[in-house]
């Protein structure tokens, strides 16, 4: 199998399966608990959770564990607009992940004012169509770091700055789900006060993510319990998911800068040779800050429902849109959000790239990837 | 060989695939997705629900076939409910689950079919169909209670060649036991009996939240013209019910005519619902050449045939018949084997 579908998830890096391992068997404490046992698993924990924070530079005590990126979104946003000050209000983008959309769509059917801001037909979102939505009632504004379909980057220190300036006391969340193997996340560069980061998508294990929360910050939990994260998120520790997470995202720290030219130009040379090859191909995000490592591509004429069917049986494994209930693939409401069509988007099909991708895979899915098209036309 | 299976997370669909699969033939498994609420919710009733196409994902991978989610609710949408309600708000009974078969199933898969890098497209119906003398037939099920040749009715030759169905040759006792066999989920599930975008409301309840404006008041009238009551729709109404007419005479009285163009539901007595023939369109031939003479005609899906004469596009049945609606399917058949089969046009006395 040639996996492309990295943006949905990826394999665990090296090592990061054996560090978890100890505390699924030996070290199965409890981390509240009062004994030995317990307070090895509290310790591996923190130890984790100091790790983690030094990787996007921030203090441990900002760092609150949860069960992954969908879970620190709705955290991230209900926390803070359902928290003990004034402001509620929520102030997001069309092409954002559906964790946020829908968290928000949450909080505007129970009566917390909201506003959903367009982008234009690269994707990005436009300054001061963010600033116009923001004003005295806004609790928080979240905009992606790196789109999930598109790989379309926005520049959230500028949003952020901007933010501060028009309205301060206003506070911006990103969801850095999709970013973490590629950019360079650094909390006070990007000056957010809340941030998304979830281990599967750089080789860390599922069900692992964490929010970012500034010190200082109220938050309302969203898990309501024995009070663990300083109250902030309830339950039971997975300590294995937390040792993961860590262990996994030093290892994408350290492989970073070979991640973005090695795999950028596996990516590149995929689509350099997939529109070679394909009369009418047509790259969705022209001319803008984009991923090393995500390429939305659209083929006229062809339904990608069909497509991917057989690139799976050929044995090359991509994505649309985002997958329904049933498996079925819908209708890109990103891609519709960027202006195309329909009809466009049921054409258009994601290929992602990761740490172990290799240029020879990328060669011969493209390869696969020009015959099929020119068989289904 | 490359097979498709149309899988709708039953036990009949489940067997095909599996029967396919022991065969040795390289099959994959495929769901349709027909439908979703106005908010994007699954049905919960009918052939295609969510937890139906779970069934169908499990059994497809305890059979070990690939197995994909295809996504036809536009075409679902504009050929088949948009066509239910318009034939309704015409005094028509349609059949949308026909209508589903012919302009989405199988005008979709067969179509389809070099794309899907398959060479047949194998369903669960109960019938059968034979390569004789060169020329594709198709006949009713081995189980002729559980049989589905009615729906299967408008197929033509090149679409009977490029169709298998497996369990046609079996009984639903046998189909039930094959699956127990091999462990499939299935085996036990009841069939599915509604229809799916109305769920187990009455339909008429759909079509009020869908399509208020088919909605038109008018007379109920008695045969002789008098006027006996008033309705809020003809789409409520069905050529042969009984039940629900919103009127009491003191002796059963049945719905024996619809007139669309002035809004009337005409009321009469049981012998007036007798009709001595149809007029049929949308007429196609299994096996390609037109037949003229004597037929048995069934025209209901769970029907028994009668004895008619077709010639050309009209039907005169050997005995009156009862509550023929207008907008259903009529098949017709020579014993066991299917002749061809259309759509009631309208009926004569």
């Amino acid at each position: 199998m040639i996996y492309l579908d990295h943006a949905a998830t990826t394999p665990m890096r090296p090592g990061v399966w054996e560090a978890m391992r100890p505390y699924a068997e030996d070290v199965f404490g409890n981390s509240s608990g009062v004994h030995d046992v317990s307070r090895r698993a509290k310790n591996a924990l923190e130890e984790a959770r100091e790790r983690i924070a030094a990787s996007i530079g921030a203090g441990s005590r900002e760092i609150v564990f949860t069960s992954g990126g969908t879970e620190a979104d709705n955290l991230g946003i209900k926390g803070v607009s359902l928290n003990s000050t004034p402001r509620r209000g929520v102030v997001t983008v069309v092409t954002e992940h559906e964790a946020v959309i829908e968290t928000t769509d949450f909080l505007r059917r129970h009566g917390v004012p909201t506003s959903v801001v367009g982008v234009d037909r690269n994707g990005r979102v436009d300054l001061s169509s963010i600033i116009d939505a923001v004003d005295a009632n806004t609790a928080v504004v979240s905009v992606m770091l790196l789109n999930n379909e598109t790989g379309v980057i926005q520049d959230i220190a500028e949003i952020a700055s901007a933010v501060e300036e028009h309205e301060p006391g206003v506070l911006v969340h990103s969801d850095a789900v999709q970013a973490f193997s590629s950019e360079e996340i650094d909390v006070d560069n990007l000056g957010v006060d809340l941030l998304t980061i979830t281990g599967h998508k750089f080789g860390g294990p599922k069900g692992a993510g964490l929010l970012y929360v500034r010190e200082g910050i109220p938050l309302e939990p969203v898990l309501h319990g024995g009070g663990q994260e300083l109250g902030r998120r309830s339950g039971t520790h997975d300590v294995a998911a937390a040792v993961g997470l860590a262990t996994a995202m030093e290892a994408a720290l350290a492989d970073r800068p070979r991640f973005r030219s090695q795999v950028g130009q596996m990516r590149d040379d995929f689509e350099k040779r997939v529109l070679a090859g394909v009369p009418g191909a047509l790259v969705n995000t022209p001319e803008v800050s984009r991923s090393s490592h995500h390429l939305n591509v659209r083929f006229p004429g062809v339904r990608n429902e069909t497509l991917l069917m057989r690139l799976d049986r050929a044995g090359v494994a991509a994505s649309a849109g985002s997958a329904c209930q049933s498996g079925a693939s819908e209708v890109s409401h990103v891609l519709e959000g960027m202006g195309l069509s329909p009809g466009e988007a049921r054409e258009s099909v994601r290929f992602s790239f990761g740490w172990n991708s290799t240029a020879d895979e990328a060669m011969d899915a493209a390869a696969i990837v020009i015959d099929l098209i020119e068989e289904l036309r | 060989m490359r097979a498709l299976v149309a899988m709708s997370g039953g036990v009949d669909s489940s067997v095909a695939a599996a029967l396919m699969r022991e065969a040795g033939h390289d099959v994959v498994g495929v769901t349709l997705k027909l439908w979703s609420g106005p908010n994007g919710e699954a049905p919960t009733a009918g052939c295609c629900t969510v937890s139906d196409s779970e069934d169908a994902r499990r059994v497809a991978a305890q059979v070990d076939i690939p197995y994909y989610v295809l996504d036809y609710t536009d075409e679902f949408r504009d050929g088949v409910v948009h066509r239910f309600v318009r034939d309704y708000g015409s005094g028509r009974t349609p059949n949308p689950c026909i209508e589903c078969n012919r302009t989405v199933k199988f005008d979709r898969l067969l179509n389809g079919l070099a794309d899907f890098d398959s060479e047949v497209l194998v369903t669960g119906h109960h019938a059968r169909n034979r390569h004789v003398d060169g020329s594709w037939q198709l006949h009713r099920g081995m189980d002729r209670a559980k049989d589905q040749s009615y729906v299967l009715s408008m197929l033509t030759q090149s679409e009977l060649s490029r169709i298998r169905l497996p369990v046609g040759e079996l009984t639903k006792t046998e189909v039930r036991s094959i699956a127990a066999g091999m462990g499939l989920r299935t085996a036990d599930k009841p069939e599915s009996m509604d229809i799916c975008f109305v769920g187990q409301r009455d339909y008429r309840g759909f079509l009020r939240d869908a399509a208020p404006e088919v909605f038109e008041p008018g007379p109920l009238l008695a045969s002789d013209g008098t006027e006996l009551g008033r309705h809020d729709g003809i789409v409520g109404f069905t050529v042969g019910q009984r039940r629900g007419l919103g009127v009491a005479v003191g002796e059963p009285r049945f719905v024996v005519r619809i007139d669309s163009a002035s809004s009337t539901v005409v009321l009469g007595r049981r012998d007036e619902l007798a009709v001595a023939g149809v007029g049929v369109d949308q007429l196609t031939w299994t096996e390609g050449t037109p037949f003229s003479g004597q037929v048995m005609a069934q025209y209901r899906a769970h029907g028994k045939p009668v004895a008619g004469t077709l010639h050309d596009d009209r039907l005169l049945f050997a005995e009156p018949q009862d509550a023929v609606a207008p907008g259903q399917t009529v098949a017709f058949y020579d014993e066991g084997r299917v002749l061809g089969g259309g759509l009631i046009a309208e009926t004569f006395v």
